[in-house]
């Protein structure tokens, strides 16, 4: 507890010094299902959030909001000052089923997001090929996605939301139909991405272990209505090497704790 | 197919139908069935006639007319029908309805509003083909991916990006699968309108060879409409398999 900074309570969160990513009192219902109820939320730049909770607490919901792919039936969504209700340029989204077109190579897939804004085909191919690089998929650009593995396939998705340049990455559980030692492999060279890539990273998470791993933020949701239960910032230094984390003392606590109030969400 | 230890190649069936038709027709049984050796001569013969030329050309140009009309319509149709429920509402009844209605019975209608010419067998083949291309069009977008719809939007595609780059391919192998249907009930709209049209193209050719009983040259007429038939289909199922190599592979 010593080494995590915690705040409790529902009322807004203030905001700190430098928010890239603004939610004032979004609200959505499905019916007579109520998502998500008056969200105040900030993302500060350059951070990596996650949104964790349990299924049906509308983490992926908030996300798609904030992505501007869903409506919210009540609140804002300001992006650097300017307030969207639609996809925009600055946002790029990484889908949980990777969303690639099956009929497309790898480099096309990568390049999907620049054909769109009608750049011409040898700028896109050469960004893309740079970020297939970056995302260590090189010698794969002429594949295509069914013969990638789940992993290989969530990289290209990645590939192809870091390719649009965009300041914001909106992740909805990337890793969720990755394989166990693909996801492992995956959140370490995202850590290391990170350091690289000066950008701000939303990321949608139903473990615990995988949002205390990578986050420099959690912010815990509770189900039904979906609602800002806890932020945690944990103190992990992510310098060194990614497989040292998992022995953290400071990281394990984290886990802990977060488990301890998620567990009475747990039927 | 295997046949005392030998591998049977799959077209031997093909050849022992042949034979028994061929010892069928020389037992002078029937006079329907002339043996398949007159079939076969007949064949030869006919297509070196001017007669079965004009009529290929004749009929072969109503089918590409009334299929491409029934392409062109129904691919459109199925996708409107996909994406947007109220087309659906409106139109879905109409569509499966005359997906499975008896349509020759149509046919004479068709005479009454196009006439006795091409216009009359060009609407039959559009009639029959059209409606299995709209339905699995329709399906096949259906089945699309929510997630590949909100990958186009949030990149920024426009609404014509949307259907261009990624709707049309994604519903692509249902769209042909349902081409290949529509081509084969177009065979069959092609035959019954000429038939019933009669002075038309093989209609025309058909009334000729069962009125004077010359059964010979009507099953070979019969025996190249299938194999047209079936050719078309096997070209068609050629490209579906080209495409099947991510059809299989979508999530």
């Amino acid at each position: 507890m010593r080494a995590t900074a915690v705040r409790n309570g529902l009322s807004p969160v203030p905001a700190p010094m430098d928010s890239i990513v603004e939610v004032r009192g979004v609200s959505k219902t499905y019916g007579n299902v109520e998502a998500l109820r008056g969200i105040d939320l900030d993302f500060p730049r350059g951070k990596l959030t996650s949104l964790l909770g349990p299924s049906g607490c509308g983490k992926t919901t908030l996300l798609k909001i904030i992505a501007g792919l869903i409506a919210a039936d009540a609140g804002t969504v300001d992006i650097d000052g300017k307030r969207v209700s639609a996809p925009g340029p600055e946002r790029a989204f990484v889908f949980q089923d990777f969303a690639l077109m099956p009929w497309a190579t790898v480099t096309r897939n990568v390049a999907f997001g620049l054909e769109l804004r009608g750049a011409n085909k040898t700028e896109r191919e050469e960004i893309a090929r740079h970020y297939i690089g970056e995302v260590g998929l090189a010698g794969f650009e002429d594949k295509y996605p069914h013969e990638l593995s789940g992993g290989m396939r969530q990289r290209v998705g990645l590939a192809r939301a870091l390719s649009v340049d965009a300041d914001v990455l909106l992740l909805d559980e990337p890793f969720s139909a990755v394989d166990e030692q693909n996801r492992r492999k995956f959140q370490e060279d995202l850590i290391r991405l990170r350091t690289n890539q000066n950008k701000t990273f939303i990321f949608v998470t139903h473990s615990i272990e995988e949002a205390v791993y990578i986050s420099d933020r959690i912010v815990l949701l509770s189900p039904r209505p979906g609602r800002i239960s806890q932020i945690i910032e944990p103190d992990i230094d992510r310098s060194g090497d990614p497989e040292r984390i998992h022995r953290d003392k400071h990281y394990l606590d984290t886990v802990e704790e977060i488990w301890q109030g998620l567990k009475q969400y747990v039927e | 197919m295997t046949l005392f230890g030998y591998r049977v190649p799959m077209m031997a069936s093909l050849l022992v139908w042949c034979v028994v038709w061929e010892i069928v027709g020389r037992l002078d049984l029937v006079f329907l069935l002339p043996p398949f050796s007159d079939v076969l001569a007949a064949a030869f013969d006919l297509v070196q006639t001017p007669s079965w030329q004009s009529a290929t050309v004749t009929t072969l140009r109503a089918f590409v007319i009334g299929m491409a009309l029934a392409i062109v319509v129904g691919v459109p149709l199925g996708i409107l029908m996909g994406r947007v429920k109220i087309a659906d509402d409106l139109l879905g009844m109409w569509v499966n309805i005359f997906s499975s209605a008896p349509l020759s019975a149509i046919v004479p209608v068709l005479m009454i509003l196009f006439g006795f010419g091409e216009k009359t067998i060009v609407a039959a083949v559009f009639l029959f083909a059209i409606w299995i291309i709209v339905l699995d069009t329709r399906a096949g977008v259906r089945h699309i991916s929510p997630s590949l719809i909100e990958m186009a939007r949030s990149y920024g595609a426009s609404r014509r990006a949307l259907y261009f780059k990624i709707i049309l391919w994604a519903a692509l192998p249902e769209i042909l699968a349902g081409v290949r249907l529509g081509l084969i009930r177009g065979v069959k709209g092609v035959v019954i309108g000429q038939l019933l049209v009669a002075i038309v193209g093989y209609g025309a050719l058909f009334e000729t060879f069962s009125r004077n009983f010359r059964m010979a040259e009507f099953w070979a007429l019969t025996i190249l409409l299938f194999a047209f038939a079936l050719v078309v289909a096997e070209l068609i199922e050629k490209a579906e398999a080209k495409v099947e190599f991510y059809a299989g592979a979508r999530q």
